[in-house]
């Protein structure tokens, strides 16, 4: 009989992450002077449950450190500890450290020991007020005499932890073997540790078993570690970004999907199997009133189809907050370190979105929240003087807006200054419009290697940023807009789409082929009058919504034959891509639907112009056109320059 | 001991190298290529074009909801005549993880050969570059050319993958 215990190790991992979660957010928001018992007993558990798993799982680096946190917690809440900020600050800091523990256990790479023993050691400072240099000897000592328990298996452990497994030193001699539990002996071993950690915790020995970590300790740290790398982790023990990056970069592949969710999908795998029958029995059966019948049948089998998706796709929405809950302790880290005062407030953390986006909104939206902090909100006495309160408020807000989700992070900062960023403009050689509109202006701060900060520090200030974040959001298709007054706060808007794998498109026909227009970038449809259109060399303009648009011909940019070639003939699409307005021309609009993207890339390679292909209701590929691609060959300065002198003109009529 | 090892592998060796080849005609020329990575064979059907692809890449088709892209080695290497009729043969093959459809005129037959059974490629007079040939081998005494199918999906002249897709940047 053999159990395997790593079938379980991705639980606890999963597990544990929630317990840090919950541990970090209430440690952000807690009180230190009046800390509320609830929570810390919350804290607590979460501490303990850690604790519990790594237990039993043999993943000794978070045992140690959770014990000791353990104790703080348990004296905190017994009222036997002040809470400062500073051992909140501490407590924060040893729920980084664990987070990097966790991940290096998940990805089977050695832990970094130094930075335990720095860890334990600054908490025992926090709990004894005394060294913990000191603190060791003196323990050492105690401990031969005392625990008898340690004493037996003291020797196996340090030959164990000389051999560097990476186990060792919370439970004792099997904790090496204890991924491999298949011999009962050693289940019973580990039994005997977790148990062992709870009557700890119920008798009063916990100082001196916490202790006994620190003791044991260095003796990884003297023969795994090199002196360099202590001396690194003492100056900088954890530098919050470095830290925060780790955690983010790892995809999580598992999800956890609410029951009721599962049990829906269960029951419409039900109807649809039912559905699939009836139609089996409607198709091939000879009654006047088959035909009829079968109608029914493919109605019920379009509305089964449409709720299967509804469901699946239910499953791999998760709400915002997952991105949105990491950004109290980012918000409140840069705030302090920067000397201001800022206040997050967030809104619609409820608001579901798919899973794969979630994970690439991380980084952009990180981005803007700490440029908000570093550029916008005001140091305190600044914002006193302009006769703001003191705090600055940044609020991070999310909603569901037809098939996109609308993020929005907004402060009550300086705002975007226009003529710095004319300015930076100029400088850095950037072709712009003087005249422009303020959203011209802003959009400006997008172009690669711009950055109005004066000095550039390690938050923001690169020039690197913007840009980044522009693309990336373009990458998931999505479309970031600015506002902004001076002096009031600006606010960046995001505008996703609810899901990456169907898109609502126009299914348009050029030539015998079909394609997909995605429905987001679509303006309106027009058919063109002569009066409308002009030419200017090869070009040809359409004058609509008081302005000119430059044409592209679709047919002649997917090479078709047998396209409509007169404009008036032709259907023009007016769309409004990130960068340019332009008209699409196609020979007729086919009707609108719901299209599932299919990659080009996977059997084939990447097509210009095509953000992937769909299969139609007739079977037939049909390519759906990626507009930000087709916008980069038109040249639109023609259009805008003939839009002014009409302008112009016309303003001159008057 | 070494040896005698070697020897045994290489024995082995020769025995598996007895391969199954399906033969198909492009023009008047029978070629073959390897069954182990053939999908499937089925008729023409007409094909969504790619914009500003090579003449030889006819488009995309769907197979069962994959989006596969349609070569036709008739346009690629010059033989015969890129006609389209209810005997024109598209072979689907798997390559790389990849599915790949090509235009034949005809599949013919499914042949087994040896490595003994297979002549290294003459230099010049046969509308593939050597270097996408296994060689030549003799059945029922006409001469069947032996393609190299993974080397000609996967090269560069067919631009069939994205470069970086190759890397695995992409």
């Amino acid at each position: 009989m053999s159990i395997d215990v790593e079938q379980f190790h991705q639980v606890f991992f999963d597990e544990s992450e929630e317990h840090l979660q919950t541990m970090e957010a209430l440690l952000l928001e807690i009180d230190p002077f009046a800390p509320d018992p609830e929570s810390l007993n919350s804290i607590f558990r979460a501490a303990h449950s850690i604790k519990g798993g790594s237990g039993i799982f043999g993943f000794s680096g978070l045992g140690g450190l959770t014990h000791v946190m353990e104790n703080l917690l348990d004296k905190a809440r017994h009222g036997e500890q002040e809470l400062t900020k500073e051992i909140i600050n501490q407590l924060l800091k040893t729920t980084d450290l664990l987070k990097s523990i966790l991940q290096d256990y998940r990805t089977g790479t050695s832990l970094n020991h130094s930075e335990i023993d720095e860890g334990i050691c600054a908490l025992e400072k926090t709990i004894n007020g005394e060294s913990c240099e000191k603190k060791r000897m003196d323990v050492a000592e105690d401990d031969n005499d005392g625990f008898g328990f340690f004493e037996l298996d003291d020797g196996d452990d340090t030959n164990q932890e000389n051999d560097s497994t990476g186990f060792g030193l919370f439970d004792d001699s099997d904790c090496s073997d204890a991924p491999y539990l298949d011999d009962s002996d050693e289940a019973k071993e580990s039994q005997e540790a977790f148990g062992f950690f709870d009557d700890e915790e119920s008798t009063a020995g916990q100082g001196a078993f916490a202790n006994v970590d620190c003791q044991k300790e260095p003796l990884i740290e003297s023969s795994a570690n090199s002196p360099r790398k202590i001396g690194e982790a003492g100056k900088n023990p954890l530098p919050p970004s470095s830290s925060s990056k780790k955690v983010t970069s790892i995809e999580s592949k598992s999800i956890r999907v609410d029951t009721s969710k599962v049990d829906l999908l269960v029951n419409l795998i039900g109807e649809l199997v039912i559905t699939q029958s009836m139609l089996t029995v409607q198709g091939t059966s000879e009654a006047p009133d088959a035909k009829e019948k079968l109608q029914l049948g493919l109605v019920e089998l379009e509305r089964n189809t449409r709720e299967l998706q509804e469901a699946v796709m239910s499953m791999r929405m998760l709400p915002i907050s997952f991105v949105f809950n990491r950004f109290p302790r980012l918000v409140r880290d840069l705030a302090e370190k920067l000397e201001k005062d800022v206040e997050l407030q967030i809104e619609g953390g409820a608001t579901e979105i798919d899973k794969g986006l979630i994970e690439k909104l991380v980084d952009p939206l990180t981005h803007l929240v700490r440029n908000s902090i570093d550029h916008g909100i005001e140091r305190p006495q600044v914002r006193l003087e302009r006769g703001k309160a003191k705090s600055g408020v940044i609020t991070l807000s999310a909603a569901q807006r037809g098939g996109n989700i609308v993020i929005s992070i907004r402060d009550d900062g300086a705002g975007l200054d226009k003529e710095r960023i004319l300015e930076k403009a100029r400088q850095n050689a950037l072709s712009f419009n003087p005249n422009g509109t303020d959203e011209d202006v802003w959009n400006l701060i997008f172009a690669p290697g711009f950055s109005t900060a004066d000095s550039v520090t390690d938050i923001s200030g690169r020039g690197v940023g913007m840009d980044v974040v522009k693309r990336n959001i373009e990458s998931i298709g999505g479309r970031i807009n600015i506002s902004s007054v001076q002096g009031e706060g600006s606010s960046f808007s995001i505008s996703v789409p609810l899901t990456l794998a169907i898109v609502d498109g126009m299914c348009v026909a050029s030539g015998d082929q079909v394609f997909v227009v995605p429905l987001v970038t679509i303006v309106e449809s027009i058919q063109p009058l002569p009066q409308q259109l002009r030419s200017m060399g090869n070009e040809k303009l359409l004058w609509v919504r008081d302005r000119y648009w430059p044409i592209l011909n679709l047919a002649k940019r997917m090479d078709i034959d047998h396209a409509v070639e007169q404009p008036t003939d032709a259907i023009i699409i007016l769309i409004e891509s990130s960068k340019k307005r332009f008209g699409l021309m196609i020979d007729k609009l086919l009707g609108q639907q719901q299209v599932v993207i299919k990659s080009l890339e996977q059997h084939y390679r990447r097509v210009p112009g095509a953000a992937g292909a769909t299969i139609m209701g007739d079977g037939h590929v049909a390519i759906i056109l990626d507009v930000e691609s087709l916008s980069e060959d038109i040249n639109t300065e023609a259009a805008e320059r003939q839009t002014n002198e009409r302008n112009v003109d016309q303003k001159r009529a008057i | 001991m070494n040896e005698t090892l070697t020897k045994n592998e290489r024995s082995e060796h020769l025995v598996l190298q007895k391969r199954e080849f399906l033969s198909f005609v492009l023009g008047d020329e029978q070629y073959a290529l390897d069954i182990m990575s053939v999908k499937e064979i089925r008729g023409y059907e007409p094909v969504t074009k790619i914009a500003n692809a090579p003449s030889f890449i006819k488009g995309v088709l769907n197979l069962r909801g994959d989006i596969v892209p349609i070569v036709d080695l008739r346009i690629k290497f010059d033989v015969g005549e890129a006609k389209y009729d209810e005997f024109t043969i598209v072979i689907m093959l798997n390559v790389f993880d990849r599915i790949v459809g090509i235009v034949v005129d005809a599949v013919s037959d499914v042949i087994t050969l040896s490595e003994d059974d297979i002549k290294p490629p003459p230099e010049f007079g046969v509308a593939f570059d050597t270097k996408f040939l296994h060689g030549l081998a003799e059945v029922n005494e006409a001469m069947v050319i032996i393609v190299n199918i993974e080397s000609l999906i996967s090269s560069e002249s067919l631009a069939l993958f994205d470069s970086s897709n190759q890397d695995g940047q992409e």
